[in-house]
């Protein structure tokens, strides 16, 4: 009851989801404006300012989605293994609910990445989809990130559905170098694609600002929902605390 | 420790030869997917010798996947498994001692059954040999990281499309690897590095993947 009266804020203190939540709560509007304002000049600049690529037309300002897109679906995967990890090791509930919530956005930034890619390909290669390496590592990861959602989906018990992921995430984490290097081997074995998206021409600073700008507005973009949907976890999985419910009674949560 | 191990395995084999059906049907499998590939894409003999290890090697994987069900299942439900976890003996052991038993009685009749397929598929004598190297080094990957697998969706519902979808991106790099030595021998060009990172994948897996099933053991059954 009174756990609030003892401040004594340590490195532990935000461990515990009772004292997240509000916390988190306060941190989501903050996250969510700089995001918005961050997508705004990020945008303006790949719109407005940026120059129209010698080679690729307009075509080439899908760069600014799809490679922050594809950088936070490859960090993300990171940082959900970590939180896992540390949820196993520490048996912190938060942190595996960290996990579990950060899970559907590096999913939804893998399809996102993919997507863009898809238009991206079509005007400038000529088709929607080349197995190259990348993009097959990228399908790849998508994968991994949706058997880890199926995975947790499918047991009942929150704490068994953290450890198992936890341990899915892990065995993935040891596995996606394997899996990238073996996937590049593959595609110079099968010499499909002769276009290859790594000689990219060289970036006007223009460019790279915007690609840089919009890059942390999905940072922002990220931190936001995730914390907002491990509150949903969190007042999900503690409905019956006692904190809970003298939230919900005193309406502070709808 | 040696004991361990292998009475484990001698108790699987038993088990195994106690009822065939399921270890028969896992090859049937195996046999009928490759067959039904020609018959799917015509009978040009070039194609299907382009295609016959990448064929043999899916359908390896999903005979592989398929039989994972049985790995932990069984002694889950009669209270085996609890036993097991009890043990004073190391649990990482007799997983290791399961997966050994699981690949004897599929990978290594899949094996030997490709010899087989590359008649059929009229491989070279020398592609032939690299394609049942690859699957010796290879399918005991399968088992041990497939074993990960079944022992995290080990009693739930719906487990064993759930398996397929937890192992089968993992199992990538073997296949990779594992069919592209054949490919590497059928061009002409050295194949030693493949089956020497195969090589390499089945050590790195037999260290690893022991702990992994142990711990996914322990927390499904907790």
């Amino acid at each position: 009851m009174n756990t609030a009266a003892s401040p004594r804020i340590g490195l532990f203190w935000f461990a515990s989801p009772q004292t997240f939540f509000p916390l988190a709560g306060k941190m989501v509007p903050l996250f969510s404006l700089l995001a918005a304002g961050l997508l705004l000049v990020g945008l303006y600049i790949a719109f407005l300012v940026a120059p129209t690529d010698a080679t690729q037309g307009e075509s080439y300002r899908i760069i600014f989605i799809h490679v922050p897109a594809a950088w936070m679906s490859m960090f993300l995967y990171l940082v959900m293994a970590f939180w896992a990890a540390v949820g196993l090791v520490f048996n912190t509930r938060l942190s595996s609910m960290m996990a579990t919530a950060i899970a559907p956005t590096g999913a939804l930034m893998t399809f996102l990445a993919l997507w863009t890619g898809a238009f991206w390909g079509r005007p400038t290669w000529g088709a929607y989809w080349v197995w190259d390496a990348r993009l097959t590592s990228e399908l790849i990861l998508l994968f991994l990130y949706l058997g880890f959602i199926a995975l947790q989906a499918a047991i009942d018990d929150p704490r068994r559905a953290d450890k198992a992921g936890a341990v899915l995430a892990l065995v993935g984490v040891v596995n996606v170098p394997i899996i990238y290097f073996s996937v590049q081997w593959w595609n110079t074995l099968h010499q499909g694609a002769s276009v290859s998206i790594t000689r990219a021409p060289s970036m006007a600073t223009t460019m790279l600002w915007g690609m840089l700008v919009m890059a942390l507005a999905f940072w922002m973009y990220s931190i936001a929902v995730v914390l907002h949907r491990l509150r949903s976890i969190i007042l999900e999985r503690e409905r019956r605390t006692e904190w809970v419910r003298e939230l919900l009674r005193e309406g502070r949560i709808k | 420790m040696l004991r361990v191990l292998l009475q484990v395995i001698r108790r699987d084999l038993l088990l195994a030869v106690r009822q065939k059906a399921d270890v028969l049907n896992t090859l049937f499998f195996f046999v009928v997917v490759v067959t039904m590939v020609p018959l799917g894409i015509g009978p040009e003999p070039n194609l299907l010798r382009a295609i016959a290890p990448g064929v043999v090697w899916v359908a390896a994987l999903l005979a592989a996947i398929l039989s994972l069900a049985r790995l932990f299942a069984n002694d889950y439900a009669d209270g085996t498994l609890e036993q097991m976890l009890l043990s004073s003996e190391p649990l990482t052991l007799i997983v290791l001692g399961k997966a050994a038993a699981h690949w004897l009685v599929t990978g290594l009749p899949l094996t030997v059954m490709s010899i087989v397929f590359g008649v059929v598929f009229d491989l070279g004598l020398q592609e032939t040999g690299v394609l049942v190297v690859s699957l010796l080094l290879g399918t005991p990957v399968l088992s041990l990281i497939g074993a990960v697998g079944a022992a995290l969706t080990l009693g739930l519902r719906g487990g064993g499309v759930l398996t397929s979808l937890l192992v089968l991106p993992l199992y990538i790099p073997v296949l990779i690897f594992g069919s592209g030595a054949v490919g590497a021998a059928a061009s002409g060009v050295a194949y030693a590095a493949y089956l020497l990172l195969l090589g390499a994948f089945l050590l790195f897996a037999s260290v690893l993947t022991p702990w992994a099933v142990a711990l996914a053991l322990r927390i499904s059954v907790e």
